[in-house]
């Protein structure tokens, strides 16, 4: 029995690790003919940092579309903090504490970088109509508690400079970071990062590197993640799920994954006899 | 010289956050409150108010109105002209007593205060606004427009031919009785100027004042966040019936209490087809493009623009110039024609923009950079 299966445990640089916060159980998912996902099964355990890979196609964006909501599954249990999640809608999954960033950018162009993140907080704030129109008063004072918390994140992921530029005018990786922020606002249980790192530099992705580790160390984060760069992956990540063809072909530490035969095939290809 | 935020440290979060946070700026609008509330009503007269001031006013607060829906929430409306004419009708029922069914018995209301008839009015719009704003969780853009127009259409005729709307007026119109407010009368023939000014004046004022405040904090953000990209802002937990129904209810309260006004106190008789028309509808969106889309500013802006260019241009034209009034009449609609298009070609976002960059440009003056 390795140190993995214990009820929780600590990890080598000194994190713990805790009880099973998501679980999905058999899920299939299809869109008409196509089977996106084949009675996929794996968890996410409280404080880790879960990577799902594959190749290309695999089906990694569609099960992280599953878990916030977005699809719903044809067969499959998905279990979060302990109980059956019932069918829902986006808005409601987020309103339970998942929070996610996109494979392409999905901020609100024409609001500044202190507005984005200030929508993280959205699901926070519980003022009436009546009482933001008047603003003096209560609605005023939870605006203040929110910035607190959005000005926290801001600090934490170096954007100070750019508070209150419009996000249109921003670079790509700043962009990124940004979407990371307004995720982070929400204060989540779980954050789903679809392809944090696409398309960045080595720098960028340093920089990215370390902001995850971060936060997953700060604030105990659980964070579930898709990533093609597989140095990336091994570094981060304590556990990870192997895809392909919408089939789960390997699940555990890093370092079975990249031993494991199925996993290598899939990546470089098996000469059909 | 004065017009720098430099010196000005913002040491709080309320500070920061404050619609002017240049100096010069607040000093400006004090200034500017100053003089619409203690020293216009002293000056002006009958002709300055009824051609000027009172459709400036009113037509500033369907924009801001059609402004929270369009520009801040991204839902296309053409039935602003439809939802005035609620507003008209509702008032001119509050005002001249409505009468209610309960339990099949006819109660009779007493007439009621037109200052509460015109907020009452704006609450009955906001309802139907929202009724007709359903269709926006299915459909969206050019089709959502369409959409609108139905209610357009459908209030208009409505209004024509439900007698009870009317109180079975002869004439199928509806004219606004003498009411006034602390023995000072507001609508009807013997309306006082100033008053009637006032009046619109202190709507307007407090309306702008809830737009600014609801369109900067977690409601504006909730709409801005539907505008900007639905799908994210579902994601993030923004939940899309409540922000849209939300957006729909404030713009038609505005354009409701706009047309309630348009009716008691500025035109004081109304004939639904004729002055609540598609052509109203029209008038109040080029307005707020004119103006900019999602600023307050902007709605103030191309209220401005639509209602004074016309006055200014036939007044130097005919008063001016000496031209026959039908040669100014054509010329006119052309050069405030050549006009929108000059400003929406120079810059597509609206004076507001205009005004912003000026501002930028100012804060640097007279350096370059």
């Amino acid at each position: 029995m390795s140190v993995m299966d214990q009820e929780t445990y600590v990890t080598a640089d000194g994190r713990t690790i805790g009880g099973v916060l998501m679980e999905m159980r058999n899920i299939s998912l299809r869109f008409g003919g196509v089977k996106a996902i084949t009675d996929i099964s794996f968890d996410i355990r409280e404080g880790e940092i879960r990577a799902i890979i594959g190749p290309n196609g695999a089906g990694k964006s569609s099960m992280l579309n599953v878990i916030s909501g977005f699809y719903i599954p044809q067969e499959g249990e998905v279990w979060y903090k302990g109980a059956v999640r019932p069918q829902m809608r986006p808005f409601e999954v987020a309103r339970q504490g998942i929070a996610r960033t996109f494979q392409n950018i999905a901020l609100f162009e024409g609001m500044s970088v202190l507005d984005n993140v200030m929508t993280g907080r959205l699901n926070h704030m519980t003022m009436g109509l009546l009482s933001q129109a008047i603003w003096k008063g209560k609605a005023e004072q939870e605006e203040i508690e929110n910035r607190e918390v959005a000005e926290k994140i801001i600090d934490f992921l170096e954007i100070q400079h750019i508070r209150k530029t419009p996000v249109s005018r921003l670079p790509y990786g700043l962009k990124k970071r940004v979407e990371l922020a307004r995720a982070l606002a929400a204060q989540p249980s779980l954050l789903l990062l679809d392809e944090p790192m696409a398309g960045m530099n080595v720098e960028e992705k340093e920089d990215m590197s370390r902001f995850i580790l971060d936060v997953n160390d700060e604030f105990g984060t659980t964070i579930a993640l898709i990533e093609h760069d597989m140095g990336v992956v091994m570094d981060l990540s304590d556990r990870v799920v192997v895809m392909d063809y919408g089939k789960k072909i390997g699940d555990g530490s890093p370092d079975e994954v990249r031993n494991n035969q199925a996993v290598i095939d899939a990546y470089l290809g098996v000469a059909h006899d | 010289m004065f017009y720098r935020e430099a010196g000005d440290f913002k040491t709080s979060y309320p500070e920061d956050g404050q619609t002017f946070p240049i100096k010069l700026d607040r000093f400006g609008f004090f200034a500017v409150l100053f003089i619409g509330f203690a020293v216009i009503p002293f000056v002006i007269n009958d002709y300055w108010v009824n051609s000027v001031f009172l459709p400036f006013l009113i037509y500033a607060i369907a924009a801001i109105g059609l402004n929270i829906l369009v520009g801040y929430c991204g839902q296309v409306s053409l039935g602003t002209g439809g939802f005035m004419a609620v507003g008209a009708y509702a008032c001119y029922k509050f005002m001249t007593g409505l009468d209610i069914w309960i339990g099949g018995v006819q109660y009779a209301l007493p007439p009621i205060n037109i200052f509460l008839s015109v907020i009452l009015a704006g609450l009955v719009t906001a309802f139907v606004g929202v009724l007709f704003g359903l269709p926006s969780l299915r459909i969206k853009g050019f089709y959502l427009a369409v959409a609108t127009l139905a209610a357009q259409f459908f209030l208009v005729w409505l209004f024509n031919k439900w007698a009870w709307a009317y109180n079975y007026s002869a004439s199928g119109q509806i004219s606004a009785p003498e009411r006034s407010i602390f023995g000072m009368n507001v609508t009807g023939a013997n309306a006082d100027p100033w008053v009637a000014y006032l009046f619109c004046l202190v709507f307007l004022a407090g309306l702008a004042f809830m737009a600014r405040n609801l369109t900067r904090g977690s409601m504006g953000r909730k709409w801005m966040a539907i505008r900007d990209m639905d799908i994210a802002a579902e994601i993030i937990g923004v939940d899309p019936l409540k922000a849209k129904l939300s957006a729909f209810a404030v713009s038609s309260f505005f354009i409701g209490i706009s047309g309630a006004l348009f009716f008691s106190v500025y035109l004081g008789a109304v004939e639904v087809g004729e002055v609540f028309g598609i052509n109203k509808s029209f008038l109040v969106l080029f307005m707020v493009i004119i103006g900019g889309l999602g600023s307050i500013f902007g709605a103030f802006a191309g209220a401005a623009f639509l209602v004074l260019l016309p006055v200014f241009l036939k007044n130097t034209l005919v008063g001016g110039l000496g031209w026959p009034t039908d040669l100014a009449a054509h010329l006119e609609f052309m050069i405030v024609g050549g006009l929108i298009i000059t400003f929406l070609v120079l810059e597509p976002h609206g004076l507001a923009q205009l005004w912003r960059i000026i501002k930028e440009k100012l804060r640097l003056w007279p350096f370059p950079h």
